[in-house]
C-alpha cells in the first residue's frame, strides 16, 4: 500500500482537478484538451476562414474574378488591386478568394474518401488476417505500381471531363486521387492495427465477449489512429498540389474554373519576373495544408492520454 | 481425478469443497508450422499436449514450469481465446471448446483471465472507469445500467484502489495498481474462475506480496476457484492447495501442494525444486543441487515415451517407448498423480514455510488492508505481520532461523500453506 500511496499522491499533485464527478469519456477528455491548445484554436480560425471562402467567396471580395483589365496585366500589389493582377489582367486576390472552393472541395474530399476507404480496408486486413490480409496486401502492390499522376492522367482521359458541369469535375478529380490514395493509408492501418492487436487489452475484450466490432470500435481504432491521423493530413496537401497539376496538365479543372492550382501553373511563366502573381495562390495553399497539419496534429495528441 | 480431497486444517473456513467447477480433458493445441510460398504445414507445434484436470469450487490450482512448457497456452485454452485442437474444458458440465455465439458468450460470464504484463493488458486510452465497466456493458443483464458506475466504484474498492480515481488513465498508475486494475476487470462479472496467467511475474518483489494477498483476500471473500500460472514457485507453494508441475506441454506432477513441494516423485519436480535458492548460508553448499543435462527438446518435435527421458538421470529403455501416464502413485507417505515409471520420493531441501515464524516487529506489513484499518493500526509498533517476499525469502532471527533449521531436515510437519493474518 506504501507505493500505491505515494504515486497516488504524485499523480495527485500533478492532477488536482477534476476526479471526482462525472464519468467521463475519451472523447470528453480529448475536448477538454483540445480546448487548452492554441495550436487547435489557430488552426480552427484559419479552417473557418478558407471554408467561408469556399462557401461565400462573395462575403470576401467584390470583384469579379472574371473581369479582365488585360491594359493593367502583370500590375505589382496596390491600393486598387491588392495582391496585383495577372497575365491576363484579372485580380488575384478576386482569384484567390474564389479558387479556394475548387481546392479545398478536392483536399477535403480526398483525404475523407482516402481515410474511409484506406482505413477500413487495412483494418478489416490486419484484424481479418489470412487469405483477407493476403488479397488486400497484393491489391496494395498493384496500386503501388501506378504513379499517382500517371494513373489520375489515365483516369482523367478516359472520363473525357471537358465540358462537363463544375462539381462532375471536381468529383472525377477526387475519385481518381482517392482510387490512387487508398492504398498507402490502408497499408499504414494495417500495420499499426497489427500491432495493436497483440496486445493483451485486445485479448481481455475478447475473453470478456466482446463482439469483433465492439473490439475495434473501442480498443483497436482509438489506439492506431494516430499515423493514419498525421499522414492523411499530409497528405491533403499533397492532393490538392496534385489537383493543380492534373489542370496545369489541361486535363483537371479548366478555365474558366477558377483554382488555386490553375492559379498557379498559369503563374510559372512569370517565376522571375512577377513573382507576386506566383506567391499568393501558393501561400493560400500552404497556409490551408498548414491549418490542416496542426488540426491533425493537435486531435492526435488530444486522443492520447499519454501526451496531455 | 481425485474425487475428494480432503481440508487440511489451514483451510478451515475457505470454502474447499469437492464439487468440480471446471475440468479439462485430454487437452492439445498443435500449431502448425507453415513453410515455404504455398505455406504447406509441414509439422507441429505440441504446446499443450494431453492436459487433464479438475478444478474444485473455492481451491487454487498452481501450475508451474519453465518457459515454454505450455502453461500459458494452458491458460488461453481455459478461458478459450484459443481454440483446442482436440479435447474438451468442461465448465459445471458445459463444454466450452465446443460452444459459439451466445452460449459462449453466457460461458465466458464464469471464466475470466488476468494477464501477466499490467502494461499491455489495460487500454491506454480508456479510462479505468471504462476499463472496469466494459465487462458489465458488454453483459448488460449484469448489472442495471444505472448502477455501473457504483458497481465500478465497489470493485475499485475491493481491490484497493481509490474509487474516486474513476476518471483516470492506466498510464496515471504504478505497475502494482494496474494489476489491481486488471483483476477488477477479471472479477467485475463475478466469475467462479479466475485463470491467472502469471499475474504476479512483470512486478517488482514487493508488490508481488501485495497482489497475491490481495487474490487470497478476494478468494476468501467471493469464493474464487483460481488457476494460477506461474514460474515462481514460492509464489505458487504460497497461494495454491494443489500444483500442477508442467514439463513440455504435460503434466509431470499433480498433487496436494505439500505432496509435490515435499514428497515430489517426478524427477523433473525433484530437480525443479533443487534449484530454489534457499535463503540461508549456513546451508551454502550443503545441500544437493540437480543440474539437468542438455535443454528442453523442442516442443515441435517432442521425444517419444516419456517427454522428460532425455534429460532423467534414471531414464530406462521403457522411458524411451512408453508414455508414462498421471495417475497415483506412492510418495512415501501417500500417494499422488505422478507421471514417472519409477516414480519415487527424494528429500529435497525447499522453500521455506513462514507459517509459523512470528513477525518481526523491524520489518513492515505487506497484507492488504483496507484503508480503515491502516488508520486504526498506524501508531501501534509491533502490529506487523511476517516478511516475506515472493522468492520466500524470510528475515529471522537467529532464534528463528534455528526453529527453521530443524524444520527443513524434517519434513513430516504438515504445511498450513497459508500465512495467518496477524492483524486483530
Amino acid at each position: 500500500m506504501t507505493e500505491s500511496a505515494t504515486v497516488v499522491q504524485a499523480v495527485e499533485a500533478t492532477n488536482a482537478a477534476g476526479d471526482v464527478g462525472e464519468a467521463r469519456s475519451l472523447g470528453a477528455d480529448a475536448w477538454r484538451a483540445l480546448r487548452k491548445k492554441p495550436l487547435f484554436w489557430v488552426s480552427l480560425v484559419l479552417i473557418t476562414i478558407f471554408v467561408l471562402m469556399a462557401i461565400w467567396p462573395s462575403l470576401f471580395t467584390n470583384t469579379d474574378p472574371d473581369n479582365a483589365v488585360l491594359r493593367q496585366a502583370r500590375e505589382r500589389p496596390n491600393a486598387n488591386a491588392w495582391f496585383g493582377r495577372d497575365i491576363q489582367g484579372y485580380d488575384i486576390y478576386s482569384r484567390v478568394v474564389y479558387g479556394a472552393r475548387a481546392s479545398i472541395l478536392v483536399g477535403v474530399l480526398t483525404t475523407t474518401f482516402t481515410v474511409l476507404l484506406g482505413g477500413a480496408i487495412g483494418t478489416l486486413a490486419a484484424y481479418a488476417g489470412g487469405w483477407v490480409d493476403a488479397l488486400v496486401s497484393r491489391v496494395t502492390d498493384i496500386f503501388f505500381a501506378i504513379p499517382l499522376l500517371l494513373g489520375a492522367i489515365l483516369f482523367m482521359a478516359a472520363t473525357q471531363p471537358r465540358g462537363k458541369p463544375y462539381f462532375v469535375i471536381i468529383l472525377l478529380v477526387v475519385t481518381a486521387i482517392s482510387i490512387l490514395g487508398w492504398p498507402s493509408l490502408a497499408r499504414l492501418m494495417r500495420s499499426s492495427v497489427m500491432q495493436v492487436l497483440p496486445n493483451d487489452y485486445v485479448q481481455a475484450a475478447r475473453a470478456l465477449g466482446a463482439s469483433p466490432w465492439r473490439i475495434i470500435r473501442k480498443h483497436i481504432i482509438p489506439n492506431a489512429m494516430g499515423p493514419l491521423i498525421v499522414v492523411s493530413t499530409i497528405n491533403l496537401g499533397a492532393y490538392i498540389a496534385a489537383e493543380a497539376t492534373l489542370s496545369f496538365l489541361g486535363i483537371g479543372l479548366q478555365p474558366p474554373v477558377i483554382s488555386w492550382g490553375v492559379s498557379i501553373s498559369d503563374a510559372i511563366v512569370g517565376l522571375r519576373t512577377t513573382p507576386h502573381m506566383l506567391a499568393f495562390p501558393s501561400l493560400f495553399l500552404s497556409l490551408t495544408v498548414l491549418a490542416f497539419i496542426m488540426l491533425g496534429d493537435a486531435i492526435r495528441d488530444a486522443f492520447d492520454p499519454k501526451t496531455r | 481425478m481425485p474425487e475428494i480431497i480432503l481440508p487440511k486444517a489451514s483451510e478451515i473456513g475457505r470454502s474447499t469443497t469437492s464439487e468440480v467447477i471446471l475440468s479439462a480433458k485430454d487437452l492439445v493445441k498443435h500449431y502448425p508450422i507453415k513453410t515455404g510460398i504455398l505455406r504447406r504445414t509441414t509439422g507441429h507445434v505440441k504446446a499443450v499436449d494431453g492436459v487433464s484436470f479438475d478444478l474444485h469450487k473455492g481451491e487454487t490450482l498452481g501450475i508451474v514450469g519453465e518457459s515454454g512448457c505450455g502453461k500459458s497456452t494452458l491458460g488461453r485454452l481455459l478461458v478459450r481465446l484459443e481454440a483446442p485442437t482436440d479435447g474438451s474444458v468442461e465448465f459445471e458440465g458445459a463444454d466450452m471448446a465446443k460452444a459459439s455465439g451466445r452460449e459462449l458468450r453466457a460461458l465466458r460470464r464464469n471464466i475470466q483471465i488476468v494477464f501477466q504484463d499490467p502494461y499491455t493488458s489495460l487500454n491506454p486510452r480508456m479510462t479505468v472507469g471504462d476499463i472496469v465497466g466494459e465487462p458489465l456493458d458488454i453483459h448488460p443483464d449484469v448489472t442495471p445500467k444505472g448502477g455501473r458506475r457504483k458497481r465500478v466504484q465497489e470493485l475499485l474498492d475491493l481491490v484497493g484502489l481509490n474509487p474516486e480515481h474513476i476518471n483516470r488513465y492506466p498510464h496515471q498508475f504504478s505497475g502494482g495498481q494496474r494489476q489491481r486494475i486488471g483483476i477488477a476487470r477479471g472479477i467485475a462479472l463475478d466469475p467462479k474462475v479466475l485463470i491467472c496467467d502469471e499475474p504476479v511475474s512483470a512486478l517488482d518483489v514487493s508488490v508481488q506480496a501485495q497482489v497475491v494477498n490481495l487474490m487470497e483476500k478476494l478468494q476468501d471473500e467471493l469464493g474464487l476457484a483460481y488457476v494460477f500460472i506461474a514460474h515462481d514457485l514460492s509464489v505458487v507453494r504460497h497461494i495454491s492447495d494443489r500444483v500442477g508441475v508442467m514439463y513440455l506441454g504435460k503434466l509431470a506432477e499433480l498433487g496436494e501442494e505439500d505432496e509435490v513441494y515435499d514428497r515430489p516423485t517426478h524427477p523433473y519436480t525433484q530437480a525443479l525444486l533443487s534449484a530454489v535458492p534457499v535463503p540461508d548460508p549456513t546451508l551454502r553448499g550443503k545441500r544437493e543441487h540437480i543440474v539437468l543435462q542438455g535443454d528442453v527438446p523442442s516442443p515441435a518435435n517432442p521425444p517419444a515415451g516419456c517427454r522428460f527421458h532425455t534429460r532423467c538421470w534414471k531414464a530406462q529403455e521403457r522411458c524411451r517407448t512408453d508414455v508414462p501416464e498421471l495417475i497415483l502413485r506412492p510418495d512415501g507417505r501417500g500417494e499422488h498423480f505422478s507421471a514417472c515409471h519409477y516414480a519415487e520420493p527424494r528429500a529435497v531441501v525447499d522453500t521455506v514455510d513462514v507459517t509459523d515464524v512470528e513477525p518481526d516487529e523491524r520489518f513492515a506489513d505487506t497484507d492488504v488492508r483496507d484503508p480503515a484499518t491502516i488508520a486504526a493500526v498506524e501508531g501501534q509498533p509491533g502490529m506487523d505481520g511476517p516478511v516475506q517476499d515472493a522468492e520466500g525469502l524470510v528475515e529471522e532471527t537467529p532464534e528463528q532461523r534455528a526453529a527453521d533449521m530443524s524444520s527443513l531436515t524434517m519434513h513430516d510437519e504438515g504445511h498450513p500453506g497459508k500465512v495467518e493474518d496477524p492483524r486483530p
